[in-house]
This record gives C-alpha cells, sequence and structure tokens, in this order.
C-alpha cells in the first residue's frame, strides 16, 4: 500500500526535494531488519484493499472504533504492519480529536491519501517513463530499503522514522497541509520527543500567528510548545502564545515570575510595582500588591536596622545580632522580625509589629502566634502574659487565647520557658486529660497534684507521690493532701484564715 | 519477621543483569572515543552511574579526569571532552557554551555527548542554534533500568512526573516503553498486561509497537503478568506520612538510590556513615516492611539474641574458640553493626517524629482519610501553616485535603492560600498555579456540591462527575472521587476496630491500619479477577483509562508456570516504599512475587517538591 501515485498535483513537490540528499546514518543492520520487515509486509500491500475493512472492526476492548484517532493510528501502523498477528492487541490510547477545520482539507481526502500510500512522487517514478512499472520495482525490492534511496517519506512513516530515532528530514514539508498532518501523526504516535521536532520545525517555517492559530485546537501539541518555549526560555515567544491564546493568568504568572531573576532588591521592587498594572485576578492582585508593599518595607526596615546595628548604639542588636537580612523574607518571617526587634514602636512607625498587621490585614490568630513566638524567645514574660489578659466588665483581668491553650502551651515550651511560666498556661488547658499529659510532659507537679485534688482521686494522688523528689516541696503537698482527710474527716468548722485550709476541707475522697 | 507467608513463593529473576548491559554498553561507548578524556557527569546521573560502575572502570577506558556539571566555565586540560548527560536543553546549551568558549580561544578540542537513556530531538536542535553540531558527536546510553534491590528496579527519571502530569510533555512515554521493552525481551515474554491511566495506555502502545519492530525469540518466561499504573490515579497515598520502617526512614533521611546518610545523631559518634539498604542487609530486610511501632521490640530482641551468641565463647576450650572466631565472630560482628545503625536510626527518629507532634499530625491525616472532622483537620492545617512550621508539610496537607474532599470551598482556598502566601512567601502564587494544573490543590466549582454529594454516596447521577477535566484548558487535573472509591473498595477500615499492627490483615497495616493504598488496592482486585471485570464502577470513578489484554502467544499453557505468579508493577510517575511493602505484604498473602518498577522512587516531600515553583 506505499507504492506512490503519480499526481500531478504533487509534481512539483516532488521535483522539488528530488536534489535533496538524504543522509541516512543507519548502520547495516537496522537496515536489516527493516528489509525484514518490508519482507513481512509485502502480503500486506498486495491485500491494501482491506485495509479500508479494518475500520469496520470493533477494537479488543468493545468501545466502537471508527473515530477519527482511532483511524488516522491505524493507518500509520499499517506501513509497519506485519503479516503474522501481532502478539499483543493494540489498545484505543486516547487521542485528542484532529481537527481538520483550521486545515483546509476533507477528512475523506485525508484518509484516502493515507491508505493509497503518500502523496508524492518518487525519484523512481520520475524516473522511470511509465507509471505502469510502478509496481514491479516494490515488490521485488523491499519497499524500506528502496526509500532508504529516497526521501520520499509520507507524514506517517516520516513521524514514525523519527520515533526509531533514524535521521529524517522535514524541509519537504512546505504546505501548510503537509505541516499539520506531520503535527497531527505525531500526535497521534503520542512521542513527545517527536511532537516537539516537530513543533520546531513548525516554529521556523510558519508564522507565529498561524502556528498560534493550529496550536489553540491542538492542546496536546499546545501543551509541548509551552513547555518548549519554557525549557529554552523563550519568555517572548511564551507571552505572546499566552497573549494570543487568551489565557490571560497564565500570562501574567509567567511575568511575574520574572522578578525570581532579578538579584538586586531594588530594582526586584521596581519590578514588581510594574506588576501591580498586569490584570491578575482580583485575588492575586492583592497578593502581589502585597508582595510589593512588603519588599518596599522590607528595604527600607534592612537601612535603617543596618545602620543601627553598625552605629553599636542600639542594645538590641548587640545583645541579639542579626542573622541574616529580612529582605525578601515572608511577611510573617517580617512580623517576627518586628516583633523580635521593634515591639514597643507606636502604630505609625513601619515597623511596629502593629502597623504590619494593619498594612497587611494579618489575622488576629496569625498574629498572636507570631508575637508570642518572638516574646517568648526574648524571655519577655510580661509582654507574653500581657498578650492574653484582658479585662471583663467587672474590671478583673483574665487570660483569653485565640489559639488553645495547649497549643500556646507547645509555642512556649518550643521557645524553652521555665516551668514556672509554663504551668500557669497548662493551668488553662480546658481538657483534664489533655492538662494532665501536658502537665506530666512538662513536669508541672503542682498542676497535676491540684488537678487530682479536683477530681478527689486519691489513688492517682497516692501514685503520684512516687513520681515526685523525696523531700521536696511537691511531695510535702502530697502528703498535706492526703493528711487532710482525716481532718477533713474530723473536724468540719472553717477556719477562714487560710484559703488553702480552706480548699483541702472540702475534700471528699472519691476513691 | 515471621509473617505467615505462602511457602510456595516464586523465585524472583536476577536482575544483576541489566546492570551488566549497562555497564557494558557505556564501555562501548567510552570506547568510542579512543584515548584520553575528562568525563562530565551529570549530578543526577551520578549515584545511578555508582550502582553499576567504579571509578576505576572508568578509568580503564581512559577516562581521566571526572567533574559534575555545574553550568559553569570548565578548568579542564584534556583535549577530549565527553559529557554523560540526561538529555535537558539547559544541560546541551552549557556545554554549547564550553565549546564556542574553545572555539574563541582558539582552542581545538574532541567533544562527545552520551545521552542517556536516549537522545532528544530539542537537545540536538539546540547543538544546531548554537553553531556547535558537527563539533560535537553524539552517542546514546539505553541505561533505562536501574535494579535498587532484589524486586525494585528504578528508571531514576524523578523528572518524568512533572513533565508528564504537569507540564502535560510526553517525551518519556516511548522511554517508559522502551524500559518495559528490555525487561520483555530479558525475561518476557509477558502473557498479561493490565493498566490503567493516560499514560500508562500511551507506554503499552510504545511497547508493543517495538515488540513488533522488534524479533522475539521463543524464551522460558521469567514474568508472566504485568499491571501498568500512571501516578495521577491515586494521588492519595503518596501524600501520607509513612510510618513503615523503609518508607520512614525515606521520609527523613531521604534514601537515594538505595543509599541512605545517617548523620552523627544516628551514629552517635562523629562521622557520618553512607549505608545501602537492601536485601544484602539481613537486619534491614527483617524491619524493611514492619510498621514502626514493632521495630523496637524486634531489635531489642535481636540484641538479646546477639549477646547470647557472644556470651557463648565463656566456657569454650581453645579449639572451640577458633572455630568460633572463624566461622561466627565475623558475622557477628558485621550484626551488630547493623544492628546498632538502626537502633541509632530508630531512635534518631523517634526524637524528630516526637519533636514535632507526630501523633497530632497522623490524626488529621486519618481524620482526612476517613472524611471525619474535617473542619478540625483545617484549623489544624491553619496553625501549621501560621506557625510556618514547614513549608512542604503545609502543601501536603492541603493537597490531601484537596484530594479528599474533591476540592476545597472557595472560602477555605482562598483563605487558607492567603496565609500560606503570608508565612510562606508570596512567590508561591507560582505554586499554587502548578498544584491547581495538576488537580492536586483545587478550589469547589460553583454547583459541583450536588457532585462531592453523589460520590460521596458513590453514585453517579449522571457522567458529568465521572468526565475528565483534560481536555479544559492545558490542565490535566481530573476529579478526584476518594470519598466513593473508598467506599466501593473498602480502603478505610471502620476505626473501631481493632487493628494489631504486629499481625497484619490486610495491606491497611502500612498506614496504621487507617488505609489501604488505592494503587496497591487496584492490583490486589485486578489480579484476583483476572481483568476489570466487576469494577466498572470504580474505573469510572477513575476516569477511565483501563485496559487489559493477553498476548497471542501467552495461552493457557503457559498459565501453570510459576512466571505466571510473577507480577511486574509498573509506576509511571513514582511509587512510594510503602506502596513496595504493601505489594509484599500482598505477595506473601496470595503467594504471588511483586517486581516494581517506577520511574522514581517518591514520597510526599519530593512529590510536593517538584510542584514547588518559588525559584527561578
Amino acid at each position: 500500500m506505499m507504492k506512490s501515485k503519480p499526481d500531478e498535483e504533487d509534481y512539483w513537490n516532488s521535483s522539488k526535494f528530488k536534489a535533496f540528499t538524504f543522509d541516512d546514518e543507519d548502520d547495516e543492520f537496522s537496515r536489516l531488519k527493516e528489509s525484514k520487515q518490508a519482507v513481512n509486509s509485502i502480503r500486506g500491500l498486495v491485500e491494501e484493499d482491506d485495509d479500508e475493512d479494518d475500520v469496520e472492526k470493533v477494537s479488543w476492548s468493545g468501545e466502537p472504533v471508527g473515530s477519527i484517532s482511532w483511524s488516522v493510528r491505524e493507518t500509520a501502523a499499517s506501513n509497519h504492519r506485519t503479516d503474522r498477528e501481532p502478539a499483543f492487541p493494540k489498545i484505543n490510547t486516547e487521542t485528542p480529536p484532529l481537527s481538520r477545520s483550521h486545515s483546509g482539507y476533507s477528512l475523506s481526502s485525508l484518509f484516502k491519501g493515507k491508505t493509497k500510500g503518500g502523496n508524492f512522487q518518487s525519484i523512481t517514478d520520475t524516473l522511470s517513463d511509465s507509471s505502469v512499472r510502478l509496481y514491479a520495482p516494490e515488490l521485488r525490492k523491499p519497499k524500506s530499503e528502496y526509500k532508504d534511496y529516497v526521501s520520499d517519506w509520507s507524514p506517517e512513516e516520516t513521524v514514525h522514522r523519527m520515533k526509531q530515532g533514524k535521521s529524517v528530514s522535514l524541509e519537504k514539508f512546505r504546505s501548510l497541509q503537509d505541516k499539520l498532518l506531520l503535527l497531527d501523526f505525531s500526535v497521534a504516535a503520542h512521542d513527545g520527543n517527536v511532537i516537539t521536532a516537530v513543533l520546531i520545525y513548525l516554529k521556523r517555517t510558519l508564522s507565529k500567528e498561524v502556528l498560534f492559530r493550529e496550536l489553540e485546537s491542538r492542546q496536546t501539541a499546545l501543551r509541548h510548545f509551552i513547555h518548549y518555549l519554557t525549557e529554552t526560555r523563550d519568555q517572548k515567544l511564551l507571552l505572546e502564545l499566552l497573549r494570543a491564546l487568551g489565557r490571560t493568568e497564565d500570562m501574567v504568572l509567567l511575568q511575574y515570575k520574572e522578578h525570581l531573576s532579578i538579584a538586586d532588591e531594588n530594582k526586584r521592587r521596581d519590578f514588581l510595582k510594574s506588576c501591580l498594572s498586569l490584570p491578575f485576578p482580583a485575588d492575586d492582585s492583592a497578593h502581589v500588591q502585597d508582595h510589593y508593599t512588603l519588599l518596599e518595607r522590607q528595604i527600607i526596615i534592612e537601612a535603617t536596622d543596618g545602620q543601627a546595628e553598625r552605629g553599636g548604639k542600639v542594645e538590641m542588636f548587640h545583645k541579639f545580632p542579626r542573622r541574616a537580612s529580612i529582605v525578601n523574607m515572608p511577611l510573617i518571617t517580617t512580623l517576627y522580625y518586628c516583633c523580635f526587634y521593634h515591639y514597643e514602636e507606636p502604630e505609625g512607625s513601619f515597623s511596629s509589629p502593629l502597623n504590619i498587621r494593619h498594612t497587611f490585614r494579618i489575622s488576629e490568630k496569625q498574629f498572636f502566634v507570631t508575637a508570642l513566638a518572638a516574646r517568648a524567645k526574648l524571655k519577655a514574660w510580661s509582654d507574653v502574659d500581657a498578650l492574653f489578659t484582658c479585662r471583663n466588665w467587672l474590671g478583673f483581668t483574665r487570660k483569653r487565647s485565640p489559639v488553645t491553650f495547649s497549643r500556646v502551651v507547645d509555642i512556649l515550651q518550643k521557645n524553652s520557658a521555665p516551668t514556672q511560666v509554663l504551668q500557669d498556661y497548662v493551668a488553662l488547658v480546658d481538657d483534664v486529660t489533655l492538662r494532665i499529659s501536658l502537665a506530666q510532659k512538662l513536669k508541672c507537679h503542682d498542676i497535676i497534684i491540684n488537678t487530682y485534688r479536683d477530681l478527689k482521686d486519691r489513688q492517682l494522688l497516692l501514685g503520684y507521690r512516687g513520681k515526685v523528689e523525696i523531700g521536696s516541696a511537691e511531695e510535702r503537698k502530697i502528703i498535706e493532701l492526703l493528711d487532710n482527710q482525716v481532718r477533713s474527716s474530723s473536724s468540719s468548722s472553717s477556719s477562714s484564715s487560710c484559703d488553702f485550709l480552706f480548699l483541702l476541707q472540702q475534700i471528699r475522697w472519691k476513691n | 519477621m515471621a509473617h505467615s507467608a505462602r511457602r510456595d513463593s516464586p523465585e524472583l529473576p536476577d536482575f544483576s543483569l541489566l546492570k551488566r548491559l549497562a555497564r557494558d554498553q557505556l564501555i562501548y561507548l567510552l570506547e568510542q572515543l579512543p584515548g584520553k578524556k575528562d568525563l562530565f557527569i551529570d549530578a543526577d546521573l551520578m549515584s545511578p552511574l555508582d550502582r553499576i560502575a567504579n571509578v576505576s572502570t572508568l578509568k580503564q577506558h581512559e577516562v581521566d579526569k571526572l567533574y559534575k556539571v555545574e553550568y559553569k566555565p570548565i578548568v579542564s586540560t584534556s583535549d577530549q571532552l565527553c559529557f554523560l548527560i540526561r538529555p535537558r536543553i539547559q544541560t546541551v546549551k552549557w556545554i554549547c557554551d564550553v565549546a564556542n568558549a574553545d572555539k574563541a580561544a582558539g582552542r581545538f578540542r574532541r567533544y562527545k555527548i552520551i545521552f542517556t537513556p536516549q537522545k532528544f530531538y530539542a537537545c540536538e536542535a539546540v547543538l544546531e542554534e548554537q553553531g556547535i553540531f558537527g563539533d560535537v558527536t553524539t552517542d546514546e546510553w539505553a541505561f533505562y533500568l536501574l535494579p535498587l534491590d532484589d524486586d525494585i528496579i528504578s528508571l531514576e527519571l524523578p523528572e518524568f512526573f512533572r513533565d508528564n502530569f504537569l507540564a502535560g510533555d510526553q517525551r518519556w512515554v516511548r522511554t517508559a516503553g522502551s524500559a518495559l521493552h528490555l525487561l520483555h525481551t530479558v525475561y518476557g515474554p509477558f502473557s498479561k498486561i493490565h493498566g490503567i491511566g493516560r499514560f500508562s495506555k500511551m507506554a503499552y502502545e510504545s511497547w508493543r509497537e517495538q515488540v513488533e519492530e522488534g524479533e522475539t525469540k521463543a524464551r522460558q518466561a521469567e514474568i508472566g503478568k504485568v499491571f501498568l499504573i500512571d501516578r495521577d490515579v491515586d494521588y492519595v497515598t503518596p501524600l501520607c506520612s509513612q510510618v513503615v520502617y523503609e518508607g520512614l526512614v525515606d521520609d527523613i533521611f531521604r534514601i537515594k538510590c538505595g543509599c541512605v546518610e545517617f548523620g552523627t545523631d544516628v551514629t552517635s559518634s562523629d562521622k557520618r556513615v553512607k549505608v545501602m539498604l537492601n536485601s544484602q542487609d539481613k537486619v534491614f530486610d527483617e524491619i524493611r516492611n514492619e510498621h514502626f511501632s514493632n521495630v523496637f521490640g524486634f531489635l531489642s530482641q535481636k540484641a538479646k539474641n546477639l549477646q547470647t551468641a557472644y556470651d557463648k565463647r565463656r566456657g569454650m576450650d581453645i579449639q572451640q574458640i577458633k572455630t568460633f572466631v572463624s566461622e561466627e565472630l565475623k558475622g557477628l560482628k558485621q550484626e551488630h553493626r547493623l544492628l546498632s545503625l538502626h537502633i541509632g536510626a530508630s531512635e534518631s527518629m523517634m526524637k524528630k517524629k516526637t519533636k514535632q507532634d507526630f501523633q497530632e499530625l497522623l490524626k488529621t491525616e486519618h481524620s482526612l482519610l476517613e472524611g471525619f472532622e474535617i473542619r478540625e483537620c483545617i484549623t489544624f492545617i491553619e496553625e501549621h501553616i501560621n506557625r510556618q512550621v514547614s513549608m512542604i508539610e503545609s502543601l501536603r496537607l492541603l493537597c490531601l485535603l484537596s484530594i479528599t474532599e474533591n476540592g476545597l470551598l472557595p472560602k477555605d482556598y482562598r483563605s487558607l492560600k492567603a496565609q500560606y502566601l503570608q508565612s510562606y512567601g508570596v512567590d508561591h502564587l507560582l505554586t499554587f498555579a502548578n498544584l491547581k494544573q495538576s488537580g492536586l490543590l483545587v478550589e469547589q466549582q460553583p454547583g459541583e456540591t450536588l457532585t462531592v454529594m453523589e460520590s460521596k454516596v458513590g453514585k453517579l447521577v449522571n457522567d458529568k462527575a465521572a468526565g475528565k477535566l483534560t481536555d479544559a484548558f492545558s490542565s490535566l487535573a481530573k476529579k478526584s472521587h476518594f470519598r466513593a472509591l473508598s467506599k466501593k473498595l473498602n480502603l478505610v477500615p471502620k476505626s473501631d476496630e481493632e487493628y494489631d499492627l504486629r499481625v497484619p490483615r490486610d495491606m491497611a497495616y502500612i498506614f496504621s491500619g487507617a488505609y489501604v493504598p488505592l494503587s496497591c488496592k487496584l492490583v490486589e482486585q485486578v489480579l484476583e479477577r483476572d481483568g476489570w471485570t466487576g469494577l466498572e464502577e470504580v474505573t469510572r470513578l477513575l476516569n477511565g483509562h483501563e485496559f487489559s489484554v493477553t498476548g497471542s502467544s501467552g495461552g493457557e499453557s503457559r498459565a501453570k508456570n510459576d512466571a505466571q505468579r510473577i507480577v511486574l508493577v509498573m509506576f509511571l510517575g513514582g511509587c512510594t516504599f510503602s506502596e513496595i511493602s504493601a505489594l509484599r505484604f500482598l505477595g506473601r498473602e496470595r503467594g504471588y512475587k511483586f517486581i516494581v518498577v517506577t520511574t522514581a522512587i517518591t514520597n510526599s516531600s519530593r512529590f510536593i517538591e517538584t510542584l514547588l515553583d518559588n525559584h527561578a
């Protein structure tokens, strides 16, 4: 079926590439292999008409065949089909429907062209006077061997050879139709390497407008092209492509991404400023605005603090030297930095934590967690305490926290808070089991003892006695509590002089 | 440990042959450039190369100096330069720069590029564009498969995942087909192939074509069945924390090409050590598939036994001691060394995990898998982000939330994304775009709520829910129907039942009894049914692309031979050690032997890292 038929319309094309020398690097061995295949395929050649019937069959998976993609693959494969039964059946891999609407040729002509062989006339044809002789040399000579001497590969043959890594020339595919056939066959062959190779050729030989237009309806090829441009860092063409396709979101992100390759912070800031006018989606637009504002502010803070540090007059920088520049750090790192070095500053100052909180709309919880960690790191326990304090309407203070107290304890402990500080917060953990386990982990004996006391659990208290140091204040407390049982049962009179005793006398052990 | 293994498990084929093939071919290629030459090696090829050849092999073939490709001007004085690289445009550009710099300096050298496992046209196009084509000779080193262990073979192509599933670039499809073809040629013929996923289908087709192009010699098959699976069929499993020993070691210390580097905290000395982790390490071999909670007990028992063995020498006479020293002592010392290493590693892992509230993290993961207390999970993730705990971990949890819940509610998505950007940098806008494109972290679209409901009851009212988003705007994302799948396949065992991790009853043990990995469950089901019959609903929820084919040569006559119980499972896009452990378990239960072929070994961190985009 691979014999060429002289076609008047294509004549100019074939005579054109006659001059082209085909450089085949294939070694003897692969030729041998090809020949063998070719011999095997002679039967298929003779029975070419059957190919049309093949299309009617139902594929192994039971899926209806005859779809465009199925046929394209079917014909693509037919030129290397052997006469033996394939060991494994073909499966219907997903191929995006080949859209012909832009290509300007009909489907029927496409397939006709394919099953009847390439559209081009071979050198042999032009040399031999009569087309009647056409069959003879082909049947005598394995066709692929013969093909090696003429660069007369059809699009599907070309794609097939490319898949095998054999050398081909794409130069003869000059009409848009041929180029697109080449592309569509490469996509149908699922070989990304070949798809990209064809795209490189198309990029070189088609105007951008035409290429972009054709890619729009070919998503797989388009993805390959985008990836190729990304890898070759052809930013300009990629942006043009995305713009032409109306993919604004991808386009602006790509532009925004450029800031990463700008090392100088002032240039980067200016670049980010220029990004502000890009048509980002609403949410992202706010994020990019924040990015710019943050960097601008970081540059100012860095300059001021760097100077202060070098001046050596500010004690904070002396005691806690800065380890790295704050420039290009995330917002929360910046907030932490400001909570660390600029906690007391009035809200009007650029580096004030409160100012940062308001400028960047930081949530209460987020602010709280960050400030807590920073002040705990500095062991500024009064600041820590103040973070929780809120007065109720009676003027009493109580501790309140936007995160659970167990989380608070965790943060404090990670910043190596001492037990005295920790236990204040462990005591505020609502859940009794959690409170006990935290207290045990952190060795807050008082809390455990008090909790057991509140639970009126004498057995647990007794058990805990073994876990504290002998002769310690904790042990004395346990002993007092346990002793109290005896006293409390004998005396019920209240002693108002001491709250502690008063409490003790209330204990009614449950065990 | 003592599993009730079926005794009749078949023997695994010998994969060291693959190493020999690769080595011989490399030597042949080096000999194509006679004389002394300097060799530049891509950084990520160094470990794989180490596994099949050593420096003296290279020296024997006149390699003078070895360099790592670093994208900087070179200092070599050799007249011949050989580059052993992956086919990447950036690397080829660098080589062109090197050659052009030589030209400008009037220096003449010979250059040879060896691409592995194959060259790409795009790379040659770079040579042409840079005016270097013809000055450089190119070759291909068909080093497709690196056996990492008796039952693990890796293509060592981590970029497969991003190229395929994010960029939608099918450049590696033929590579996967060729790798399969190599296995088929050496260990086949395969008699039955099952698979699921778009790229699995394509790889199958590529393989089939290569089989038809080549010659098939009739030989006794060593591998009978093959199962191909795309990574995007199951994103949940690689996102979970690993708790089986080998997986945990990979999560914490990162196993690279079958080798791990333990720090001073493990060795309890001032030396770091590199250790090969494979079945040769007898201690490791016994604990690698165990749930971490069992490992301590096992190791201490082992230590006691060792002590007893040492103690035997007391009360021995001279002759007995002589025998003891010559026959047993070396083995005991070896075991002692390994034992202390793994005890050290376990301790170190334990410390690291207690420090980062591992229990709470696992609880959140399990809740997400179960679809239980989702609000609490979101709060946990939020606090994780607020405290800047770990950039990767936060993303991992967000992805897990999205995949299991079929997308985040728009309100949650916006709020979590904003907080993430505040904590880890606005640059991650690009990362979020990637995650969206790959379908790992998405916002529920308005009007999808019903679909979520449908998927929860495991019933599809119409095809809309099962429809791919694939054709939409360049995105390869597809809908996840995790809840429905989980129900259909019973992936999440009832939580009220006690699960004894020492005596695992199913593959869920690899996740503390909380979840049977979807990927491995599919393998189990398909092998059991010898196809996809009866799994129609499941494949629909997985967006289709399943296939089962029988080779005409693989008829009933062969079905009885041992090879039919050797099953090759190929993961396109990477697999985790937990999945490998699960398959080993399944193999023991059902009398199969599994060989895992993967484009790369992955874990949640590597998985997420390939999708990050916050760097230039």
